[in-house]
């Protein structure tokens, strides 16, 4: 049972343990979600805030306020950013005068520069091309010569019936002639390519001018263009008149070989007749015989009626032929025509262009005239109306400075007045304070006379005072003290007329003044003798009066033992008012030198005992009044003392 | 001195005293040894009386303080 009980009792516990640790563990993670929850919790549960603090690391302080921060930050962000970003925009400023003049002087700086630079490049390829273009125009006209040259040779060289060895020499020149006419007609080439890969040139050139949009520029361009024109123009010329002598020689020489091919057939017909006949047919004179005479006959009469067939054949062909080669010229013809309009459209095109060029400059200069007088009219109104306008502002600005001087005198006259004014014041108050302190420093003075009479009594009141005191200390022990007569009498001498001083002085008691006082020591040993003499008739009074009680009284003083001093209490009881107390505690202020509570004391006692000290009481009586109104006038002339003495 | 008025009292009670003891006995013994046969009673009585008279003065003297007096209430 016990096993069972001690199982049962380790399952109850383990039950608690596991509530309790799955209560804290939740209570964990809930705070570390919600933090409301944790900062409820560690309000709520004492050292949860440590628990928690061990678990999850510090609390967030404000998470919220956190968040919220930061999106309000986002917001403020953007709204600065909206705000700032419309003042980013540059605003447009009005270029100054300096500046604008600047620039044009700097454009017309960057023109001139342009203008000349493009002058001098234009001048450059124009020389370079005229000088190409003449020199292509003398190779073509050089060429033209030769080929005119050769073509006169060749049909020379063709027609004319000259002896041999003139006929190799005329060969020969011909020749020359055919070499010269190919190296001049080579260079004529290459002189044309020259020119025109100048002319190409400056064509770029001037595109390049144009294009450059310089006004300045214009007439430069349409005059390096019309010289261009022109250039092509003569090289165009000078071309067809070279294709045209071209073209003629090519029938010469289609002629010449034509012939020379018709005499080699002739000759190798000849040679096929006759073999051994040398080739030049001309020299065969004498050499042939009869036969061969014949046969040459009849092979020149076959050779007449094959030529008469052939001439009849080719007289048909001629017309075919004509026809044909006409048909052929006029197909060369209409090219060539074709090739020479085009030339002349494009010439004439150019012409049209330049012109055109040349009209709009014009137009374009006389359209600048114009502008600039209608500007100069406008500067003329402008400057009129801006004289308006500042006559006007001169006006107004008139104004407002007369206005503004007026004001600033009146300030001025004002303040001036002001000063013044202030000076004098200022005077007057010196003036018045000077003669206030003058007032001050005499009443002063006054009173500073008044002041040490004052003290001079004061000093003599105090005085008389002290020896008034030094005479009632001056006591001897059982005697009294010599009276005090005299002394008062000087006290009232020096204080005649204080009301005071004079009233404590006439206050003092007669018995003091004629007889004197006993000192406190006297009154005190006094005592000491009276006191066994009370606690002897400690019982006696008005009832209790007789003999027995007399007896009684003095054993009850014999028998009873009370403290020989005793603090008084603040308050007396009732049963402080035993005798007995009374006297030991009446010793003990006596002790301490309270005479005034002592004789207060010893004033409570009763019956007999009251009888005895009656004496004493009055003495102490008229000891304490003494010196109550010796104390109250060394106070008072110590006060006066104090009041008038100065310090040094 | 009011002090000292007590033992000026004491002092007259104690001679009074004295003298009427004094006396009392002397009478007693007169009386004793004439009258009354050499008994010590009269001398006892006459000295009792005499001090018994002295006390009474004695405490008369002693209370008079507290006595209202012919003279005083006729003041």
């Amino acid at each position: 049972y016990t096993a069972g009980g001690s199982s049962g009792a380790a399952k109850v516990v383990a039950a608690g343990l596991l509530t309790v640790g799955g209560g804290v563990g939740g209570t964990i993670l809930y705070a570390k979600w919600d933090h409301k929850f944790r900062a409820a919790v560690e309000n709520n549960v004492p050292y949860s805030d440590w628990l928690l603090g061990l678990a999850l690391g510090p609390a967030y302080q404000g998470d919220i306020m956190k968040q919220v921060r930061m999106d309000s930050q986002h917001v403020w962000v953007i709204i600065a950013d909206s705000v700032v970003a419309p003042h980013t925009e540059l605003p447009l400023r009005e270029r100054p005068v300096e500046e604008v003049a600047a620039r044009l002087a700097q454009q017309d700086q960057k023109e001139q520069d342009t203008l000349s630079s493009v002058s001098a490049s234009l001048e450059e390829c124009l020389a370079s091309s005229a000088k190409a273009t003449l020199q292509a125009i003398g190779a073509q006209e050089a060429a033209v010569q030769a080929i005119t040259q050769h073509i006169h040779k060749l049909k020379e060289a063709m027609e004319a019936e000259v002896p041999p060895p003139e006929k190799s020499s005329q060969w020969k020149d011909l020749e020359a002639a055919l070499a010269d006419r190919t190296s001049a007609v080579n260079d004529a080439e290459t002189a044309l390519l020259k020119a025109k890969e100048a002319l190409d040139s400056l064509k770029s050139e001037i595109d390049k001018s144009k294009g450059l949009k310089v006004s300045a520029v214009r007439p430069l361009v349409l005059a390096a263009e019309e010289n261009l024109h022109n250039m092509v123009v003569d090289l165009d010329r000078v071309v067809t008149k070279l294709q045209s002598a071209e073209s003629e020689s090519k029938i010469v020489s289609q002629y010449s070989d034509l012939v020379n091919e018709a005499k080699l057939q002739f000759q190798r017909e000849v040679s096929s007749l006759t073999p051994e006949i040398q080739a030049n047919w001309k020299g065969l004179t004498g050499k042939l015989s009869a036969d061969d005479l014949n046969a040459l006959i009849a092979h020149a009469h076959r050779r007449i009626d094959q030529l008469n067939r052939e001439l009849a054949e080719q007289r048909v062909r001629e017309q075919i032929h004509i026809d044909a080669s006409l048909e052929q010229q006029k197909l060369e013809d209409q090219k060539a025509l074709e090739k020479a309009v085009l030339t002349a459209v494009q010439h004439i095109k150019e012409d049209t262009r330049l012109e055109q060029e040349r009209k709009l400059s014009e137009l374009r200069e006389v359209m600048e005239a114009e502008m600039r007088t209608q500007l100069r009219r406008q500067a003329a109104a402008h400057t009129d109306h801006v004289q308006d306008v500042l006559k006007v502002q001169e006006q107004e600005l008139r104004a407002d400075a007369e206005q503004v001087l007026g004001s600033k005198l009146l300030e001025q006259e004002t303040s001036y007045r002001q000063l013044s004014q202030e000076q004098l014041d200022n005077f007057t108050l010196d003036m018045n304070t000077a003669y206030a302190r003058l007032k001050g420093m005499e009443e002063a003075i006054d009173s500073h006379v008044v002041a040490e009479e004052e003290a001079r009594k004061a000093h003599q009141l105090w005085l008389s005072v002290e020896a008034l005191n030094y005479s009632l200390k001056m006591a001897d022990a059982d005697s009294p003290t010599m009276p005090l007569e005299s002394a008062a009498q000087a006290v009232r001498d020096s204080c005649h007329d204080n009301d005071f001083a004079l009233a404590l002085a006439t206050a003092l008691p007669e018995e003091s003044l004629q007889r004197g006082v006993y000192s406190e020591a006297s009154l005190r040993a006094r005592f000491n003798a009276l006191r066994a003499l009370v606690r002897r008739v400690a019982l006696v009074d008005e009832t209790h009066n007789s003999l027995y009680q007399y007896f009684l009284s003095y054993l009850q003083a014999a028998l009873l033992f009370e403290a020989k001093q005793e603090a008084p209490p603040g308050q007396l009881c009732s049963e402080d008012l035993d005798p007995f107390r009374l006297l030991s505690y009446a010793s003990f202020c006596l002790e301490h030198g309270d005479l005034e509570l002592a004789a207060k004391l010893v004033n409570q006692l009763r019956g007999e005992a009251r009888r005895v000290v009656e004496d004493w009481l009055t003495e102490a009586r008229l000891t304490l009044e003494t010196r109550q109104v010796v104390s109250l006038l060394s106070a008072y002339a110590n006060a006066v003392g104090l009041g008038t003495t100065q310090a040094p | 001195m009011s002090e000292k008025e007590l033992g000026k009292k004491w002092d007259r009670c104690l001679a009074d005293g004295a003298i009427k003891f004094g006396t009392g006995l002397g009478l007693g013994i007169v009386f004793s040894v004439l009258f009354f046969k050499r008994h010590t009673w009269p001398i006892s009585l006459c000295s009792g009386a005499g001090l018994g008279m002295a006390f009474s003065n004695c405490q008369n003297d002693l209370r008079s303080s507290y006595l209202l007096h012919r003279s005083q209430k006729e003041q």
